[in-house]
This record gives structure tokens, sequence and C-alpha cells, in this order.
């Protein structure tokens, strides 16, 4: 039944985006919390009592508590769950059912064909600001398989519903970092600390740091204001995803982006270079902002 | 020798400043403080344990900084309760600050568990630890700590807490009696509960042991 549902809203989608497209319309970016009926991954309870289940198991772990069962792959307060809502399952929050029926994938960051095992390097060496589990570890094949798992029963090679985070309308006003400020102060900073350094009970976080050395680094996806904007509309503050306004969803990820945070692995010899480089998108990398110059680095 | 009787000074004003500040604290708590601010020890308890069937909170343990805001929110009836309106009130800043500190550090009580449906046990459980996401609802340890132990300084401990308390806060927060959520955030993931769930949330937190920040 679940599964009539899904591919009743498939072919729903399939049919109508022509009709879209053709009548010169652009896509009407989100205002509400998306109510598309997305795939179901399986319930956790269904995870086979078995040797693969343990490394599915396993890779839930992780994903939930990256810093305590990957410790050595990551270098910041992060964890794979704090970007990928409800252990990797919610729709709008980048599930991993809807990432892996899209890999292999060209991605233009790398500018090569990428593998979903290199897909996740990516997630520790940018993300996590730490560095790449060889696709022979326990802990990447742990990751695969997990994500493996939750997609059984998604079609491959299916862009579906819920993936990634929902694109967003263009702000009415050009982002401003005081009114970001606001916004983060009356909305964000209740969990995230006044000065966007995360909440750590016994060494570990609670709440993540949205910035400093603790957080994601120049070359994270999350560094860019319009993939924060996106994600911070659908899904925060926690419970109230929807809330903020189009604009404040884009200013406060303009004031969160433009504080220092750990150095683009990347890097060239210069800021210049490595902007040039790598950060011909929208953000803060390079760019001076509240009289800080951006991108030195912690 | 001076610098040992610089610490011993030290010493000195440490300890004078905690015996100044603890019998205030624990007389206000056994008899009031006098000025309509009645012992507190009569509903929570002799050890902060609270009252079950009176559907009294403990307070032993709770975030200092957790109870500071309620004792605030309760005089200015930002937090709606006339039991405590008077006595909160009757509270000067100093006083509220002490009571909240001497609750913080009190070991955890041992609460008897209520528990008895397995059910509504699984139910709770699932909600409590991982959330309703399709309705867009956060496990409750995902900001009460990841064994409900509190995150100070503004989510408060709710593992063992009493069930009667939680319910009915739970049910307060639901139909707007209560609303001094900083950023809303319990009334919006409580709109999304029904009553079925509240029930099972309040049932299995009851059931756990009281939890701590170390």
């Amino acid at each position: 039944m679940k599964m009539n549902r899904f591919l009743l809203c498939l072919c729903v989608i399939a049919f109508s985006q022509p009709l879209m497209a053709e009548s010169g319309k652009p896509t009407q970016a989100i205002s509400q919390p998306i109510t598309t009926q997305a795939f179901q991954p399986p319930a956790e309870e269904a995870i086979p009592d078995n040797e693969f289940g343990d490394m599915i198991r396993f890779g839930k772990k992780i994903f939930t508590e990256t810093g305590i069962h990957a410790g050595k792959y990551v270098g910041n307060g992060l964890k794979c769950v704090n970007c990928h809502l409800d252990a990797g399952r919610l729709d709008n929050s980048a599930p991993l059912w809807a990432a892996w029926v899209k890999y292999p994938a060209y991605r233009g960051k790398n500018k090569m064909v990428n593998t979903m095992e290199e897909r996740i390097q990516g997630c520790f060496i940018y993300s996590m600001n730490g560095t790449a589990p060889p696709a022979s570890s326990k802990e990447l094949k742990a990751l695969m398989s997990y994500a493996y798992w939750m997609a059984q029963g998604a079609p491959t090679g299916v862009d579906l519903p819920g993936r990634g985070y929902p694109k967003l309308a263009k702000p009415q006003q050009q982002v401003d970092y005081q009114r970001g400020k606001q916004v983060f102060e009356s909305n964000c900073a209740l969990c995230h600390g006044e000065k966007g350094e995360g909440n750590a009970q016994n060494g570990n976080y609670v709440f993540p740091p949205l910035w400093g050395k603790d957080s994601f680094n120049w070359g994270a996806g999350m560094h860019r204001i319009n993939t924060a904007a996106s994600f911070i509309r659908a899904n925060m503050p926690l419970g109230k995803g929807g809330s903020l306004t189009v604009q404040q969803a884009w200013d406060v990820a303009y004031y969160i982006n433009s504080h220092e945070r750990p150095q683009d692995p990347r890097y060239k010899s210069d800021i210049g270079a490595t902007k040039a480089a790598y950060h011909k998108h929208q953000c803060s990398y390079g760019e001076t902002v509240n009289k800080h110059m951006l991108g030195g680095g912690l | 020798m001076k610098i040992l009787t610089i610490l011993f000074g030290i010493k000195l004003l440490v300890i004078s400043a905690v015996t100044y500040a603890s019998p205030s604290a624990e007389n206000i708590i056994r008899q009031g403080n006098g000025k309509g601010a009645v012992a507190c020890l009569s509903c929570h308890g002799d050890q902060g344990q609270g009252n079950a069937s009176a559907g009294y909170p403990y307070l032993a343990g709770q975030p200092a900084e957790y109870l500071v805001k309620q004792l605030q929110d309760f005089a200015s009836k930002l937090r709606k309760n006339p039991v405590m309106q008077p006595f909160a009130s009757a509270l000067s800043a100093d006083e509220i600050k002490a009571v909240a500190n001497y609750y913080a550090r009190l070991p955890l009580p041992k609460t008897a568990s209520s528990m008895n449906n397995k059910s509504s046990l699984d139910k709770g459980e699932q909600l409590v630890t991982k959330g309703k996401w399709s309705v867009g609802v956060p496990a409750c340890f995902q900001c009460h700590g990841n064994q409900g132990q509190g995150i100070p300084p503004n989510f408060p401990a709710i593992s063992g807490q009493h069930e009667s308390y939680l319910k009915a806060q739970l049910e307060s927060w639901q139909k707007g009696g209560r609303s001094n959520d900083p950023v809303g955030l319990m009334q919006a993931v409580i709109a999304k509960l029904d009553s079925a769930e509240i029930t099972a949330v309040s049932r299995y937190l009851a059931a756990q042991s009281p939890r701590k920040v170390k």
C-alpha cells in the first residue's frame, strides 16, 4: 500500500513536470513545509538479524555518533546526523535513500564521476573537517551498508522527491548580516550558543557548533549560503521547520557563514587563489564581511 | 608561607560564602522566607523528590539556570501557576538563585517507576528516543540530552520525572496554558502529538531513572 502510494506519487511528478516546463512558469519554491508523500525507508526494526544487519547497525551508530564510532576520521564536533536529520531518513534533509540511488554521478565540485564511497568520503573531508575513511575500512563499509539498506525498494537513478534540501526561492532583499544576526539571536542561539559555539556535554556536542574550529570547514557544502538557507528553511529550528520566512533563512544562513571556520583542505597558495579555484558560488570565502576578511581558516 | 596564608584566606572566604548561601536556601526550603514563600519541601519533598500523586515535580539535580527561569516566570506570570505564583513573587532575586543552586546540587531522587502497559511504553520509547519525524517531531532526547538528563541552561531533566507532572505539563503546553518556552519549541512540537502519545511519552519517561548532567 505504502509502495503503491509512492509509485502514484512518482507518476504524478513524472507527468506534471513536463507540463510545468511547457507553461514556462518557474517551479514554485516552497513557502510551506513540504508535504509530498516521500519514499519511506524501512523501519529500523526491519534491519536483519545477521552479519549484514550488524554492519547496518554499525553504520547507523557511526551516522548518529560519528565522533564516537569513527573518531579517527573526524576533525571537529559534528556528526552525520546534524545535517541529515532522523538518522538520515528524513526527506528534505538530504536523506541517504535519495542519495544512494543517484550515485555514481558526475560532480562539479571535483569535476569527475564520484562513487557513493567517494561522496561519503567528501563528507568526512569537508563537513567533518577530517580525513577520508578508506573504501576498505569497516567504517565506510558500514555507512555504505546503512545507506543501501535504507534505499531498498527505491528506484535507481530517479531523482526522488525529498532529495537534498528543497531549493529556496531567491530572497527579495539582498542578504544582510545585521538582520541575520537578529534572526540568529532570537531563533538559533538558544541551542547553538550566542557565538555559534554549540553546546557540549562531557565533550560531546548535543547542539552542533555552526562556526569556529569545531564546525565544518570552508570546503563543506553547508558553507554555501544557498545550501544552508535551504536546510534552515526546511528544518530549523528543530521541530519548527518552515517557520522562518524565506528572507530570514537567507539572512541567517549568510550570518552563520560569514564567520571564520577551518580552512578549505584544497587551499592553494593564498585565499585569492583558493577562492578563484573553488569558491565561484554563493559564499563568503575571501570576502570581507563585518570588517573581517574571511577565509583565513582556524 | 605567604602563599599558604593567602590560600588559607581564600579558602576561608569560599567556606564562608558557601555557608552563608546554603543556610539561607535551606531555611527557605525548610521553613519559608517569612515573607510569603512557604517551605518548598511541603510540596517538593524533603529531598527535592517531588510528589507523584499530587503531580509536584522533582527538583533535585535540575539545572540551576532552568529553575531560576521557572521561578522568575512564575513570579511574572509568564508561566501561569496559581500555586507557585505567590511564593515565587515573595522570593527576592538572590533567594531565587540560592534556592535554585541548592536544588541543583542535591543528589538525584530515586523515583519509583510506574510502568505497566507494554505497548504504551514502546510507543513512548519511540517518541522519546527517535521522535516522529513524519510530522516533524524530533526525539525528546534530542534537546533534553541523550538520556533525558537535561541540557543546561534551558532544557530540564525529564527522565524519572513524575508521570503526573509530565502529563500535566505536556497537556498544558498543548492547550496554551504553559507558554514560557524559549523560541516556542515545546509548543511547536507538542501541537503535533495526540493525547495517547502524550500519555505514552509521560509514562515512558517516568519509568526511566533520573539522570543528571555530569
